[in-house]
């Protein structure tokens, strides 16, 4: 198939995920939402049920989820609920809400007070002190319960192959990402911010076996191309989800290419892989205490910046001149980090712009100024 | 979260000032000497910590170190009026003006900005002691304050519980980081874990927790021997020095004097109590003038606090002890949030509610409304909710805030024809 086609089939996935779950109920399968951050996929495919992406939208306006949240709530958690009080999301037979940030340690009572009996609702703490052998336990023994919780709902219990078999196909499907954003930048021309945007965004809808499959084929005919000679600026982005068409389309008005990036629903939770022999349930949890770099997790080496340092030694290695920082409005973790990304940024000598953004902006205004000032900057270095 | 401030300026009592009671003076002075001794460990060159306010005190009670408690010497900031520009001047180091204004007063001071408090000045830190079950705010507010001053993080994490009941896992899973923070802090005290010590600090603690426990429970009489805001007052003692026994002695004496009181017929309470409430959340530290003024207009006495179940806690053992800590104000589900709440309402008798939504506090915040719909629905009390912050004046209105406590008055007054018609 020719990279346009494809694209297009990304695209269209990514902009319609209702028809993705329409058709993945009429083909008899379960599926479960799932909530950021770090939740274990993987058991959900292993249970033979869809795992569906539950990211707010970029379309919605909080509206019914008043009811239960405080107005100073990030809009990506209020959205999520928006979503599953409105009747979006009611062909989900389950959802599963990890509890990593402040906002989400409540939301998910509101999640399960507001479901009640109208879908699963399926809990799970992240240990933060994850990489010793006692986090290690904990996470097993948590992930051990969204396993019982799923083989409830299929009837029967996930085999260890199963889970193995997941792994496998969760790995090879964020090594095929990872590629992906590498030929991304490679091919800027031809994978403009808001198509590399929609590739990603669309493994939130599908099964992993036939996106990857998709994406395998994609990437296969991107490394035809030559690399290509780009003639306007590159930045890397961060944050915590930069999805909004519209948002990119000032990128791309900009010419401005996204060389790599820092952003949760992006790259950083497709960094690590897990061990793909042995106990799946250990193995699963050895890949979360690997996770490292993300403003959600607690890093034991605190004192020093490593995370910062890490985003700036990437954008020096993608080629980047700068990072455009998309600061989700009431998101503590981002916000508590961001003098030491500054910090870490500005020794590097890479200049930055932070961008307020939250999934209710309906107005591009102030950020198309912000990004063409920058761009413009980022041309004479 | 977490409580505090023995200033004149936290103590909305009545004008004239009264001299404040011995018990009081007691326990102001508890506080008092923990900031001093930390001074004192500092000129000694003996290393000092920074602790959030839920981290095990036993540990480093045991083994003899010198702790201060942001969250503690946040609020006495935010009473006695320096906030709002210690807030600003995190902001000015990139801090959002969303973030929980304890920690951006407490980023201030770490990075050695320095408060017009006086009492609440304290030493750079040589350790950071980080428990978050409070909030996850703490970690990277600790993360931070380790950067800021190069020194180790002592991390224990506390995950969220979706249940009333603390799974083993959850126990194993702290004792463990219990176990290695013992180790850590061994290193850096210099001294040997004393399993005898450690039995004492524990025996301080819960001794301090049942006097705390029966100072609240004076609460339950009608009218009460005090003013409820007091309890805020009186959390700084369970906060930075629940392990010592000058706190346990002094909330005994306060519980003496309450006792005294209950016989006399009097109260501390500086005006007539007519109704009852429980005030939800932290006070606005800040506004505190502003916050009992309505109050005190319309007869209102706080009469519960959910600090006191939340804070009065007994254990037995190490393992207990890691049980303990899973049950902090923001870690628990919202069965045993509403269970703590619906239970000092009915024991302490409320009238109504009176809900703070903190700006600064996102994980309090989080499931207030339901909350607020089940007080309403279990205990039959109006409920009135309105916006302020612990620490930033910017986020509190106070012509609201009165509107608010008026709605509140009226609906418990009509209640209360109410009853009294059915009775008639
Ligand atoms: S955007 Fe921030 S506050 Fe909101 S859910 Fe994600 S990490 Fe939590
Ligand atoms: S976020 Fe809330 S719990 Fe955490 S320190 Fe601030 S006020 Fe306390």
């Amino acid at each position: 198939m020719s990279i346009e086609v494809l694209l297009n089939e990304f695209k269209e996935i990514a902009a319609n995920p209702a028809k993705q779950l329409n058709d993945c109920k009429a083909a008899g399968k379960k599926a479960i939402g799932v909530l950021p951050y770090f939740a274990p996929e993987e058991l959900v495919y292993a249970a033979g049920m869809m795992p569906f992406g539950i990211w707010g939208s970029n379309t919605k306006t909080i509206n019914r989820s008043k009811e239960y949240c405080a107005t100073f709530y990030c809009t990506i958690a209020q959205l999520a609920l928006e979503m599953l009080l409105d009747g979006t999301m009611d062909q989900l037979d389950g959802i599963i809400t990890p509890t990593i940030c402040d906002t989400l340690r409540p939301m998910s009572q509101n999640f399960r007070v507001s479901m009640g009996d109208k879908m699963k609702v399926i809990f799970l703490a992240h240990p933060q002190n994850r990489a010793k052998e006692y986090g290690i336990t904990f996470c097993m023994k948590q992930y051990g319960n969204i396993r019982k919780e799923l083989e409830e709902l299929k009837g029967s219990p996930i085999s260890d192959e199963a889970i193995l078999d997941a792994i496998k196909v969760y790995n090879k499907s964020r090594a095929a990402r990872r590629k992906f954003v590498k030929l991304a930048n490679e091919h800027c021309d031809v994978i403009t911010p808001i198509k590399r945007s929609a590739v990603l965004k669309a493994s939130y809808f599908m099964m992993k076996d036939v996106y990857t499959e998709k994406l395998e084929a994609l990437n296969a005919e991107l490394e035809k191309l030559p690399v290509c000679n780009w003639k306007g600026v590159k930045v890397v982005t961060s944050g915590i989800i930069c999805d909004n068409p519209k948002l990119l389309q000032i990128f791309e008005d900009n010419n401005i290419a996204i060389a790599a990036d820092d952003v949760a629903h992006e790259s950083r939770m497709i960094r690590v892989d897990a061990p793909e022999e042995g106990d799946p349930m250990r193995a699963l949890a050895q890949q979360f205490a690997m996770q490292d770099y993300d403003v959600l997790l607690y890093d034991p080496a605190s004192e020093q910046n490593r995370r910062a340092e890490f985003v700036a030694q990437m954008v020096k290695d993608s080629g980047a001149q700068g990072l455009v920082l998309f600061m989700q409005q009431f998101c503590d973790p981002e916000e508590m980090e961001y003098p030491s990304f500054k910090k870490a940024l500005d020794e590097a000598d890479i200049p930055h712009i932070k961008l307020g953004v939250d999934q209710q902006m309906r107005d591009f205004g102030q950020a198309s100024t912000a990004i063409q000032a920058f761009a413009d900057v980022l041309s004479t270095r | 979260m977490a409580e505090t401030e023995k200033t004149t300026a936290a103590a909305p009592a009545a004008k004239p000032k009264k001299e404040a009671s011995p018990a009081t003076k007691a326990l102001r002075k508890v506080v008092s000497d923990v900031y001093a001794a930390a001074w004192t460990a500092k000129e000694q060159g003996r290393p000092i910590g920074w602790s959030s306010s839920k981290f095990p005190a036993e540990i480093a009670e045991t083994l003899g170190l010198a702790v201060v408690y942001p969250e503690n010497q946040a609020a006495g900031i935010a009473a006695q009026h320096d906030g709002e520009r210690m807030c600003q001047i995190a902001e000015e180091m990139g801090f959002d003006a969303d973030i929980c204004g304890y920690a951006r007063i407490s980023l201030a001071c770490a990075n050695g900005a320095i408060t017009t408090n006086e009492g609440r000045r304290v030493p750079r830190p040589d350790f950071v002691l980080c428990c978050n079950n409070i909030c996850n705010c703490m970690t990277k507010w600790y993360e931070n304050i380790a950067r800021m001053n190069n020194c180790p993080l002592i991390m224990i994490d506390v995950p969220y519980n979706n249940h009333v009941e603390v799974d083993d896992s959850y126990v194993q899973y702290i004792r463990g980081q219990f176990d290695d923070a013992i180790v850590q802090l061994e290193k850096i005290s210099g001294n040997k874990w004393d399993e005898e010590k450690f039995k004492q600090v524990c025996a301080n603690a819960n001794r301090t927790a049942k006097a705390w426990l029966k100072v609240c429970d004076y609460l339950q009489y009608k009218p009460a021997p005090m003013s409820g805001f007091d309890l805020f007052n009186h959390m700084a003692d369970v906060v930075t020095a629940r392990c010592k026994v000058e706190a346990a002695e002094a909330f005994e004496l306060l519980a003496e004097e309450l006792e005294e009181h209950v016989k006399n017929g009097t109260s501390t309470l500086p005006f007539p109590e007519q109704y009852r409430v429980m005030f939800e959340g932290i006070p606005c530290w800040p506004d505190l003038k502003a916050l009992f003024k309505p109050l005190k207009g319309n007869g209102v006495n706080v009469t519960a606090v959910v600090y006191a179940p939340a804070f009065g806690f007994v254990y037995d053992d190490m393992d207990s002890l890691c049980r303990a800590y899973c049950k902090a104000p923001n870690s628990v589900c919202i069965e045993q949030g509403v269970d703590w709440r619906e239970g000092i309402c009915r024991d302490n008798k409320v009238d109504g509610v009176l809900v703070h939504y903190n700006r600064s506090c996102k994980p309090w915040s989080g499931y207030m409304a339901e909350m607020q719909r089940r007080f309403t629905k279990d205990l039959g009390v109006p409920c009135a909710g309105f916006d302020g912050d612990q620490a930033d004046p910017r986020n509190f209105n106070a012509a609201q805030y009165e509107t608010r406590v008026q709605g509140l008055v009226e609906a418990m007054e009509q209640n209360k024809l109410a009853k009294e018609a059915k009775a008639q």
